[in-house]
């Protein structure tokens, strides 16, 4: 069944998915790391699908459609603020800090 | 057998999302992501979601990391300095995720048994057998109804409605993103 492992990695991934968004600054790598965490979720998803049903992976299927619109719009942010900055470094885009 | 296989892949999956996180350069950050996505697609087969897998596979390695990709080399990124915030702050990021991780790692023990335990809080009605109808089951699904009608039949009877809203979600995100991007409307 594999349940416990199963969990036990998606953990660990959405905790490096974690790490990934507070220590690095470069807009697209954060980005990424936010699907790392998306993926990690689908994991236990899967894995308890297993024990609760085939309700489980149609949630994933639903995870990976918000993920694909996400990253459609997130990427199209990141392209406008890149027009505007020249640079997708976050410590730079301090436009709402008072 | 599968037990090796999936700490095979596990091991892959959670080394190349560490490298996510160390590479320096967006488009190395970029390839070892895919490789997390594949490796948790195999993950995925082993626990008999292969219609899961697949998409996984076809949307995420495929459609959306290439979409990163060309975002990465359209900016023309990856060459500066060190990506790391100041000091403080990823020290505090850093013991933050310590106590994200404390609290998380308690799942590693989960059994079929335990989940069943919590279910129904009664540790005289708690077999498995009992507590999750064994006919909604992933493994006995696939075997009536085959791996795509497996989850097709939940997707267009039960959450149909959810199932017919996701497309206004992309049609939305479609529409922002084109004008989002363009110069000049």
């Amino acid at each position: 069944m594999l349940l416990g492992p199963s969990l036990a990695v998606s953990a660990l991934l959405f905790t490096i998915g974690v790490i990934g968004v507070l220590v690095r600054r470069n807009a697209i790598v954060i980005f990424m790391c936010v699907e790392l965490m998306l993926n990690a979720v689908n994991l236990s998803f899967v894995a308890l699908s297993q024990v609760h049903g085939i309700s489980g992976q149609v949630f994933v299927f639903f995870v990976m459609t918000v993920a694909a619109a996400e990253a459609a719009v997130g990427l199209a942010i990141i392209l406008a603020i890149f027009r505007h900055h020249r640079t997708v470094d976050l410590m730079n885009i301090n436009l709402l800090k008072g | 057998m599968a037990e090796q296989v999936f700490w095979f892949f596990a091991s892959v999956a959670v080394v190349s999302a560490l490298l996510v996180v160390v590479m320096r350069n967006p488009i190395a950050s970029a390839f070892w992501l895919v490789n997390t996505m594949l490796a948790l697609a195999a993950i995925f087969f082993l626990l008999q979601a292969q219609f899961i897998g697949t998409i996984q596979i076809l949307v995420y390695a495929g459609a959306v990391m290439v979409l990163f990709l060309f975002v990465i080399m359209l900016l023309n990124l990856g060459r500066g300095g060190s990506d790391l915030r100041r000091a403080p702050v990823w020290l505090l990021g850093v013991v933050l995720v310590g106590v994200l991780a404390s609290q998380l790692m308690p799942l590693a023990g989960y059994t079929r048994e335990r989940l069943a335990l919590e279910y129904t809080r009664s540790p005289y009605l708690a077999d498995p057998e009992m507590v999750f109808d064994s006919t909604l089951s992933a493994a006995q699904a696939t075997v009536e109804r085959g791996v795509p009608g497996d989850i097709a039949k939940p997707l267009f009877e039960q959450y149909l409605i959810p199932f017919e809203l996701t497309s206004v979600l992309l049609l939305a995100a479609i529409v922002g993103a084109v004008v989002l991007a363009k110069r000049r409307i």
